[in-house]
């Protein structure tokens, strides 16, 4: 009887927490359109946010001189005309009328003075490197870069140190955004609550709750070219891929960007028709240093490099470990820029042939003989370990050889060996554009000296094209350069290309008009809200 | 027994210098540069890297930053974390959240875990009995993480009945689900710790002569059997209050708890030093805090237990 009584209560408990479960569904936000994102690595401020968890938050309350439409075409926001007759001597004029949302006037001061203080070295500005294209700039003291020039409220003028061709194209990029006179005077507090000219606006003062969410409300006074369709965002900083899309799920959260890997079979099946997959700016490749032995710049080298390429069956590959979601590479940049070509000379080197790679690998043997094994590093913490063996394991049964992945524990162990060149295997190297344009993926990779030349590549033709394609009339004149210079990197491969990244995410039923960007980021301020 | 106490809180002292010592060892013993992760893919820009070293301390040697640190902490500063935030803040919003989730895991894993395990002592060998054993064994089987992304597909996406997600405040209401999910390991392990317990104590002696007193069975449950055999069960319970105090990482991670564990693992990927040390060290504390009331409580419950004696 007593023991009856008991289970009795529990019973009624365990209903009541049942029925208190069910009372406390959150209502969810209200007109605010949800979208996942990362915290932030670094305080708010666009010369020093190089992470796209800073970088979604900027973009929207910022705007620059121009905008990358969703095909990424370069479009004028707070420009009116960006000309130059030599490709060394830019004239920019902008448009009058424009307010931060503090009142300030945007001015071209406002940008100049920006632009010096991300490039000034005592700032120790993450992006300070994207201004050493401009005249006066210098990586070890303070100097002010003389090759910019106020003329008047609505006009500067900047002189490059060299010509760049695709320098309007840069200009998107977060860390070309102007700056309030409020900045200057308490940097840190800006920092954690930033004041743009932007479609976007922070909610109040305080509204980036660290390691929660920030939330923003449309601004009133904003009237370029991406006006919101909704009242505002809140950006969730959620711990893992999977919480966000268990939101998503439940109609919890409005916009996902990206899919959690547990979900790729699925998802499009879970979202009918709220599921995008598409291309994205994003190239995969690992690296080969030259100092690595039988893997020098000679024809040893390079006849190991085709061959290691074309003992990769990429499309099998990405069938089985991507589920068919990445493309193949053809060259060393990405379909989603205008001016790819998936069939430059040479490009047969990425595609799949076991006989004629056993053949190369011979030649290299005849020439001196191969020992030890192929080793491919990755960081652990990235999910890279399922492709980077199915690599390795191809390279073993195709070639013969010893061939395995050779893990590290973090990001930060692997960046560290490879930026003090103590690491002697091939490693994992990708690329995501900063602007929309085939340079990008070229020349900060594979310029004898760029920043991000982890192999030490250096080939005086190569640049010498670099350097044309700087020089050419416009764009489509200097891709031309671009494209031979990847014929020869396709004979040299100083690192193997393996496909390109993909966009995926998805979105709920309470939304709509949603639409992702060139760069894999959904265009939020179009997103309407039911 | 004051004295006692005294004693177990002078001890706690280079158990803390010791621990934050270790820690902060460990953490810069790492190997790879958490400035240089600071700027993924691009290159390193060396000039930057070098000012942000010195603003950090990581170009001094390793006692000059752990002194730092220390003398910081006794002016109330842990440090800073690489976007800006003090440390001290961060522990500040995040352990109530995760103190609100322990107490709610800590009343399931009482009511259920004690409940259901005093029935199953009682009835030794009936049908609640051998079912409890089997679910408990279930659980206990099972990891965490099946559990959390089960409870969460079933009981959140496909009925409904609650949030997949916890939101920035971490309302009572929203972290019922985590904490159940918390709780089920623990309560597999409290029903068996409490049906052995009564099983035994309903087999001593004093409770045949509560029996034979006269007394109703509803009375000798709940004054002679319960009270005595749950001296076991509260010292698991303490223990297992500050293991879930100092964060469950995986299920915070599931539910996207805005908690310890969380935090704490997202700093380690980063190589925060001082979000990593301020919050480990927190945790040492509450653990020696939570160890001392537990054996306060020990001797409370049981008269023939004395200290200091």
């Amino acid at each position: 009887m007593r023991t009856f009584k008991l289970a009795a209560t529990l019973v009624a408990v365990a209903t009541a927490v049942a029925l208190t479960l069910t009372g406390c569904a959150p209502a969810g936000n209200n007109n605010l359109v949800s979208v996942n994102g990362n915290e932030p690595q670094n305080p708010l401020v666009p010369g020093n946010t190089n992470e796209v968890g800073g970088g979604l938050i900027l973009d929207s309350i910022f705007a620059g001189l121009v905008y990358y439409d969703a095909k990424g075409a370069t479009v004028n926001e707070m420009a009116d005309s960006i000309t130059s007759s030599d490709n060394i001597n830019w004239d920019i004029k902008i448009k009058s009328g424009w307010k931060f949302t503090n009142g300030e006037d945007v001015t071209a001061k406002s940008y100049v003075d920006a632009w010096q203080y991300a490039a000034k070295f005592s700032n120790a500005q993450l992006n300070s490197y994207y201004f050493d294209i401009i005249e006066g700039f210098s990586y070890e003291k303070d100097t002010e870069l003389t090759g910019l020039k106020v003329v008047s409220d609505t006009e500067f003028t900047v002189k490059l140190a060299g010509p760049q061709s695709d320098f309007p194209l840069r200009l998107g990029y977060s860390g070309f955004y102007p700056l309030p006179e409020s900045f200057y005077a308490d940097p840190k507090a800006f920092g954690e609550n930033p004041v743009g000219n932007g479609p976007y606006m922070l909610k109040e003062n305080g509204a980036w709750k660290h390691n929660v969410d920030i939330q923003l409300v449309k601004n009133p006074g904003y009237n370029g070219g991406r006006k919101p369709m909704n009242g505002g965002l809140d950006i969730v900083f959620y711990a893992t891929m999977e919480a966000a899309y268990a939101d998503l799920q439940a109609d919890h959260l409005d916009v996902m960007q990206g899919i959690p890997d547990s979900a790729m079979a699925t998802f499009q099946k879970d979202l009918p028709d709220r599921s995008v997959l598409q291309g994205a700016a994003v190239f995969q490749s690992f690296t080969i240093p030259e100092r690595i032995k039988h893997f020098g710049a000679d024809d040893e080298g390079y006849l190991r490099r085709a061959a290691i390429s074309m003992a990769i069956d990429r499309p099998e590959m990405i069938k089985a470990i991507f589920n068919g979601t990445r493309q193949p590479a053809k060259d060393f940049t990405s379909p989603v820029i205008a001016g790819w070509s998936g069939d430059l000379k040479g490009s047969d080197v990425l595609t799949f042939n076991a006989a004629k790679a056993k053949e190369l690998w011979a030649k290299a043997d005849a020439i001196s003989p191969w020992s030890g094994s192929f080793e491919i590093a990755y960081n652990a913490d990235g999910g890279h370990q399922g492709w980077v063996d199915a690599v390795a394991n191809q390279i073993k049964n195709n070639l013969g050889i010893d061939a395995k992945g050779a893990p590290y524990p973090t990001f930060a162990e692997l960046r560290t060996a490879v930026t003090d060149k103590s690491i002697m295997t091939a490693f994992r190297t990708g690329w995501q554009a900063d602007y929309p344009a085939l340079a990008n993926f070229l020349i900060p990779l594979y310029q004898t000296g760029a920043g991000a030349n982890d192999g030490q590549y250096s080939n005086a033709d190569v640049d010498a094209l670099f350097v044309k394609g700087n020089q050419a009339k416009s764009v489509d004149e200097g891709n031309k350069f671009y494209q031979q210079a990847q014929e020869i990197l396709l004979q040299q491969l100083p690192a193997i290309p393996l496909w390109y990244g993909i966009t995926d995410g998805g979105w709920s039923t309470k939304v709509s008009n949603v639409q992702y960007g060139w760069n894999g980021v959904p265009l939020l301020f179009q997103v309407l809200k039911k | 027994m004051f004295g006692y106490i005294v004693r177990r809180v002078l001890q706690a002292i280079p158990v803390f210098f010791g621990t934050t010592l270790l820690i902060y060892f460990m953490v810069f013993a790492m190997p790879g540069d958490p400035i240089v992760a600071l700027f993924g893919d691009h290159g390193v820009n060396e000039a930057v890297a070098q000012q942000l070293r010195e603003r950090y301390h990581l170009d001094q040697p390793f006692i000059m930053q752990y002194l730092i640190y220390i003398g910081g902490i006794f002016h109330g500063d842990f440090g800073t974390s690489f976007s800006g935030q003090p440390v001290a803040t961060i522990l500040a919003q995040t352990f109530p959240v995760t103190i609100r989730l322990a107490i709610l895991a800590l009343l399931f894993e009482m009511v259920f875990g004690i409940g259901i395990g005093l029935i199953s002592g009682l009835r030794k060998g009936k049908l609640f009995d051998n079912s409890a054993l089997v679910m408990s064994l279930i659980f206990i089987s099972l990891p965490i993480f099946v559990i959390g992304f089960v409870f969460q597909f079933f009981f959140a996406i496909k009925l409904g009945w609650a949030s997949p997600t916890v939101s920035g405040e971490a309302y009572w209401g929203e972290l019922i689900l985590p904490a159940i999910v918390l709780a089920t390991v623990s309560i597999a392990y409290i029903i068996r710790l409490t049906r052995s317990s009564v099983i035994d104590t309903s087999g001593q002696d004093f409770v045949r002569t509560a029996y034979s007193k006269g007394l109703s069975r509803a009375r000798v449950v709940r004054v002679h059997i319960l009270r005595n055999s749950l001296i076991p069960v509260v010292t698991f319970l303490a223990v297992d209050f500050g293991v879930l105090l100092v964060g469950a990482t995986v299920t915070e991670g599931i539910f996207n708890v805005p908690g310890v564990g969380r935090t704490l693992y997202q700093a380690i990927i980063r190589g925060e030093g001082p979000t990593v040390v301020s919050f480990v060290t927190v945790m040492v504390l509450i653990y020696l805090v939570v160890n001392l009331l537990t054996d306060l409580l020990y001797a409370a419950l049981d008269p023939r237990i004395r200290y200091g004696k």
